[in-house]
């Protein structure tokens, strides 16, 4: 799934580096990131498949309109990538497909 | 206890800064609510860290934003960013969460500044990846100093995708090519309504500087284009479409569409507020007067939640909502409050005048807005164009019926983006007025919200 990105950084120097963790691969950010841009820096264009036919989707309207880029984040599910910037070790995930009931209840477990 | 605050503003752009700078100088104790993490809106986001490099990319008009920020400094100012509003009562009580923490508040006035949504664009293909609206784009510049690498195609109409295209240039991306289109037919209708525009000289002068610059870039510039799709397998890899007679198509990496801003009614819509239709710019806006104020006393909306006017309009605007907000608190009389209106009303009647001519000369294309059968209409639930020309054969009457015959705007964008979209195909399916199929309703929460959260709420409260 990972790929060359289609995007690259502008030279910014006063921005910290800070990394993420993307589905156990490895993700150098830069702080002001949101996830959402963070993610499609590194060159993953696929955000989550869809509930209905497993289509991909990505990032479309970047700011918490669409819901397109719906991610786990350290254990929370659903969350807009494109509305949460980026911490230090945080771990994101991809969601695939339909959720089961109870997903909300092992995400929050997750996160404690 | 339900914190009590004089006055909760939500949006930190230029309508809700100027409405907090306003109060605040009036000495009112102010809680400005926003959901980014730093000010400026979309128009102008990120500007209070954008670098000079930064700022030349994007233009003049970008950072003249940082002139908005210095109420950020006022003591009067609870300013909290990251702030998701999941819920507003016509009783002004304001339910938000900030990292994970749920807080109530009720306010004695509000000024309600969300802001514009980009308008969808839907045509098949518009759901892969590497399609994005231009807005996008341009917010990944603003923010993170992100550039579209390999060939970008923009597509749509407005000035925005003009503005953006430019960006991109200055940036150092590669414009592939520049899609228009805006139906042939719009600029005679919107030329008796020159004299307007006109009022605004400096807009026609920036307009037809940033067409020269993509000319002298020979940036491929097709106009008139009509039946778009998009193709590729998990990302985009290029745009058919056809224009003056004959068919393209452009390989591109991505995909940039826009064809002009609608207000965000989100929270007026939850709010049960009238909103009537707009059919030159074919969006909903909320019924106000003079002032911002809504048909629920103490709630005003000011910027383009309240019909599209633009970034320098929404300033005045802003500063109207917080004078009245300053006034009806009691911290300036009503001598005082008029006494500073008259330049911010005369700056609004010629931004108002603007908008005829824009508004016709950018009117989308029908096909974009009651757009061919296998478009996907809906991307949270994929509900197709033709699917919900069938519910309307099928006895379905309006959008919220829609809900039931086939889940459409019930995924988790709770219809935002595909409800303009369902409201125009049903309308003109059943032959009558987008008014008279009317909008989905809005229910709280409008923003997600967990249990966890709410529950830690009760807490704090008991």
């Amino acid at each position: 799934m990972p790929n060359d990105s289609r995007f690259r950084r502008l030279p910014d120097p006063g921005r910290r580096a800070v990394a993420i963790v993307f589905d156990g691969r490895a993700v150098q950010a830069r702080e002001g990131d949101s996830v959402a841009a963070a993610i499609l820096a590194a060159g993953i264009a696929v955000t989550r498949r869809t509930p209905v036919s497993g289509a991909p989707r990505g990032p479309y309207c970047m700011m918490g309109v669409c819901f397109d880029c719906l991610v786990e984040i350290d254990g929370m599910p659903n969350c807009q990538a494109c509305m949460v910037e980026v911490r230090e070790g945080m771990r994101v995930r991809l969601m695939a497909g339909a959720r089961g009931p109870g997903a909300d209840l092992q995400g929050s477990k997750a996160d404690d | 206890m339900t914190e009590r605050v004089p006055l909760v503003v939500i949006g930190a752009g230029p309508a809700g800064l100027s409405a907090a700078a306003e109060a605040t100088a009036a000495g009112v104790e102010t809680l400005l609510l926003d959901e980014q993490a730093v000010p400026g809106g979309q128009i102008y986001r990120a500007v209070g860290r954008a670098n000079p490099d930064r700022r030349t990319i994007l233009g003049a008009d970008y950072a003249d934003g940082a002139g908005l920020l210095p109420v950020l400094k006022s003591s009067q100012l609870d300013y909290r960013p990251g702030a998701s509003v999941w819920q507003v009562t016509p009783e002004r009580e304001v339910f938000y969460t900030v990292a994970g923490k749920a807080t109530a508040v009720r306010a004695a006035r509000m000024v309600l500044a969300t802001g514009a949504m980009e308008r969808p664009m839907p045509f098949p293909g518009w759901t892969l990846p590497g399609v994005m609206s231009a807005g996008a784009a341009q917010i990944l510049l603003k923010s993170s100093g992100l550039v579209p690498d390999g060939e970008v195609v923009l597509a749509g109409s407005g000035p925005l995708l003009f503005l953006i295209a430019n960006q991109i240039l200055n940036a150092g991306g590669r414009i592939a090519g520049l899609v228009e289109t805006t139906p042939r037919g719009n600029l005679a209708r919107a030329l008796p309504y020159l004299p307007g525009l006109l009022r605004l000289p400096a807009y026609l002068g920036k307009g037809l500087a940033l067409l020269a610059r993509l000319r002298r870039a020979k940036v491929p510039y097709f106009r008139g284009a009509r039946d778009l799709t998009a193709h590729g397998g998990t990302q985009v890899e290029a745009l058919r479409f056809t224009a003056g007679g004959r068919t393209h198509e452009l390989p591109c990496q991505i995909l940039l569409l826009h064809q002009g801003v609608a207000p965000n009614v989100q929270i007026t819509r939850a709010l049960g507020l009238t909103h009537d239709w707009d059919a030159v710019p074919r969006c909903w806006r909320p019924r106000l007067d003079a002032w911002g104020g809504t048909e629920l006393e103490g709630i005003a909306v000011a910027g383009d939640g309240g019909g599209i006017l633009g970034a320098a309009a929404s300033a005045h605007q802003g500063r109207l909502a917080g004078l009245q907000a300053a006034c009806r608190l009691g911290k300036l009389n009503e001598a005082e409050r008029d006494a500073r209106t008259g330049a911010h009303r005369r700056a609004l009647s010629a931004q108002r005048a603007a908008r005829p001519f824009l508004d016709r000369l950018y009117r989308p294309a029908g096909a974009f807005l009651d757009p061919p059968g296998e478009t996907i209409v809906c991307r949270c639930e994929e509900v197709t164009a033709a699917q919900i020309r069938g519910f309307v054969g099928l006895g379905c009457l309006g959008p919220n019926q829609a809900k039931a015959f086939g889940r459409a705007g019930m995924g988790p964008c709770q219809g935002r983006l595909c409800g303009l979209t369902v409201s125009e195909i049903m309308a003109r399916t059943r032959g009558v007025g987008v008014q008279d199929v009317g909008a989905y309703r809005v229910r709280p929460p409008i923003k997600p919200v967990t249990l966890a959260e709410l529950a830690a709420m009760d807490e704090d409260d008991g």
